[in-house]
């Protein structure tokens, strides 16, 4: 028995993401038992990495080069999950990690719980792990019936601590079956911590009148090294682009720090930003309902409390 | 071409979220459902919009009982052609992927949708299990597509902006937002939406692997702290001293 994790090496590299998925599966190892192996799919510059945050090897497929295709990495994960006898695989909550945990539940007959935030427990005849729902309204324990499990991990779910030292590298021995999908192009932004990973936000609504005011919030997500967002009327009008809207309908973030200005809280917004473990609200109005959420509120004009707010931060950096 | 849409019911977005018979059910008491926007909005009518374009048929099919029937007509008065409802409880993604995969397999589906996850248990699985049962491309979370009538090339949404692909022959996709753009049903179609098909098939599968065992509500928070708009070093304060964010 073994627990098999996914490591993504986007570009070559690990993120932070890639070592949350090795620690958790190090973690549901334990309590599952058995040892945790991780396979890493595609260029890689240091696999071995990975036995700093829990894996016990790593298997390397490295002569795979046809980018995201999810047909593809079920059949590889499905083919060295059997040659491990790993019952459990773990992939993160990322686009790759949920285009594939489907798949390979349905290849090794195994029940799938997404965006797991526990360590699975055997008990009952079963697995049982926790999962947020209703987009983080509440949380559902959820029973997986047998013993094989595919579960995706949520973001910042579970703090990463370093457990052993880097481990031994095997190079994968699997068919790889032709590619499915061809990848054209991949556009992404570079220099700026993608939202569903950052853990600092700020963000903003209609209360910034227009899109030519944006630079007071720019320069405070600049200040602080925080990823920008901003509410659903914003996005819809064309202020800002679509993959910046943070909601129910679009993307969900579990920041450590949330700083929404001038957004008044809709349920649908809440949805996507309650997970956030802090979030301070500057509204103008007293009556805006995401003051009820929030852990820190500023009841004033954002245009003069964001600039105070980062000459503060500036401040503090300094001192 | 062939278009096959998912649809799936959940609580409309301000349902209140809470939960009976020991917090092991979901209470359903005075809630809204409605057809899961990812499905209805973006799924859907960029099915019609390929219909529109090349001509064919969209077929809508939901795994659940006989209650659903009034987001599958909704389906039919946006314009799907003829449903299929799949005669269960829908019991988890895995039991319904097994279901909506029996019904296509050898129907020849050009391509069959999804929204990119629904609202309520937000798993984002059903699409890639039905790809797996049907040894067919998974292309997810598209938030632009076009298709010739015989290949597509797909925007898919990623972690801080998009990868493009191609991809040729039937293929599942899921649906995120920009796909396509919601369309509210006018009352021809809604009349229209009556005398359109909606066959009742048998559950092929009802095994179900994962249940729900009890569900908990989120702790309250404590209150918010107002700050003095004049005194954002307080602010700074607290947010590295007390919450120890930054």
């Amino acid at each position: 028995m073994s627990v098999l994790v996914l490591a993504e090496s986007p570009k070559g590299k690990f993120k932070k993401a890639a070592y949350e998925a090795v620690h958790y599966g190090h973690k549901a190892a334990q309590s599952l038992g058995g040892e945790c192996v991780a396979l890493v799919i595609g260029a890689c510059d240091d696999p071995g990495a990975l036995g700093t945050y829990g894996a016990s090897k790593v298997i390397h497929v490295a002569d795979y080069a046809g980018g995201i295709d999810a047909l593809v990495y079920a059949s590889i994960i499905g083919q060295v999950a059997g040659q491990v006898g790993a019952k459990a695989v773990v992939v993160n909550h990322s686009s790759t990690g949920k285009s594939i945990a489907g798949r390979v539940g349905v290849k090794m007959d195994a029940g799938v719980v997404s965006q797991v935030n526990s360590v699975p427990v055997a008990e009952d005849g079963g697995i049982t792990v926790t999962k947020p729902v209703f987009s983080g309204k509440a949380f559902a324990k959820c029973k997986i019936a047998g013993d094989k499990c595919v579960l995706s991990l949520m973001g910042n779910a579970l703090p990463i601590e370093e457990v052993g030292s880097p481990c031994a590298v095997e190079a994968g021995s699997v068919d790889i079956p032709a590619n499915s999908v061809t990848v054209k192009e991949t556009k992404t932004v570079d220099g700026e911590v993608p939202l569903p990973e950052a853990e600092l936000v700020v963000s903003a609504g209609r209360g910034m009148k227009g899109p030519e005011n944006w630079g007071i919030i720019d320069e405070l997500a600049k200040t602080i090294g925080a990823t920008t967002a901003c509410s659903r009327p914003v996005a819809d009008t064309g202020w800002r682009p679509h993959h910046e809207h943070v909601g129910q309908t679009g993307v969900a973030i579990r920041p450590n720090l949330y700083i929404a200005a001038g957004i008044s809280g809709a349920i649908q917004h809440l949805a996507g930003v309650n997970s956030s473990k802090c979030i301070v609200v500057i509204n103008k109005d007293p009556e805006a309902p995401f003051f009820k959420a929030a852990d820190y509120g500023v009841c004033a004009d954002l245009f003069d409390v964001v600039p105070r707010l980062t000459e503060a931060f500036k401040k503090m950096k300094d001192a | 071409m062939k278009l096959l849409v998912c649809i799936t019911k959940t609580p409309e977005t301000t349902a209140k979220i809470a939960f009976t018979d020991g917090d092991s059910k979901f209470d359903e008491s005075g809630v809204q459902f409605i057809m899961n926007p990812y499905d209805e909005w973006y799924a859907l009518v960029r099915a019609l919009e390929l219909k529109e374009q090349h001509g064919g048929t969209v077929t809508a099919i939901n795994v659940g009982p006989a209650a659903n029937d009034v987001i599958i007509r909704k389906a039919l008065a946006i314009g799907a052609d003829d449903a299929v409802r799949i005669d269960t409880e829908a019991l988890s993604s895995s039991q319904v992927a097994a279901n909506i995969a029996a019904h296509a397999k050898d129907k020849g589906y050009d391509v069959i949708f999804t929204g990119k996850e629904s609202i309520d248990y937000n798993g984002s699985e059903v699409g890639g299990m039905v790809a797996e049962h049907l040894g067919l491309p998974y292309v997810s979370y598209a938030s632009h597509m076009d298709h010739d009538g015989s290949k597509a090339t797909v925007s898919r949404d990623i972690e801080g902006g998009v990868e493009v692909v191609d991809v040729a022959g039937s293929f599942v996709l899921s649906a995120s937002k920009g796909l396509a753009e919601q369309r509210i049903p006018n009352m021809r179609g809604i009349m229209m939406a009556k005398r359109k098909p909606l066959n009742v098939e048998a559950a092929a599968v009802s095994d179900s692997k994962v249940s729900v065992v009890s569900y908990t509500l989120p702790a309250a928070k404590g209150g918010v702290k107002m700050i003095d708009p004049e005194n954002m070093d307080e602010l700074v304060r607290l947010l590295h001293e007390e919450a120890k964010v930054i």
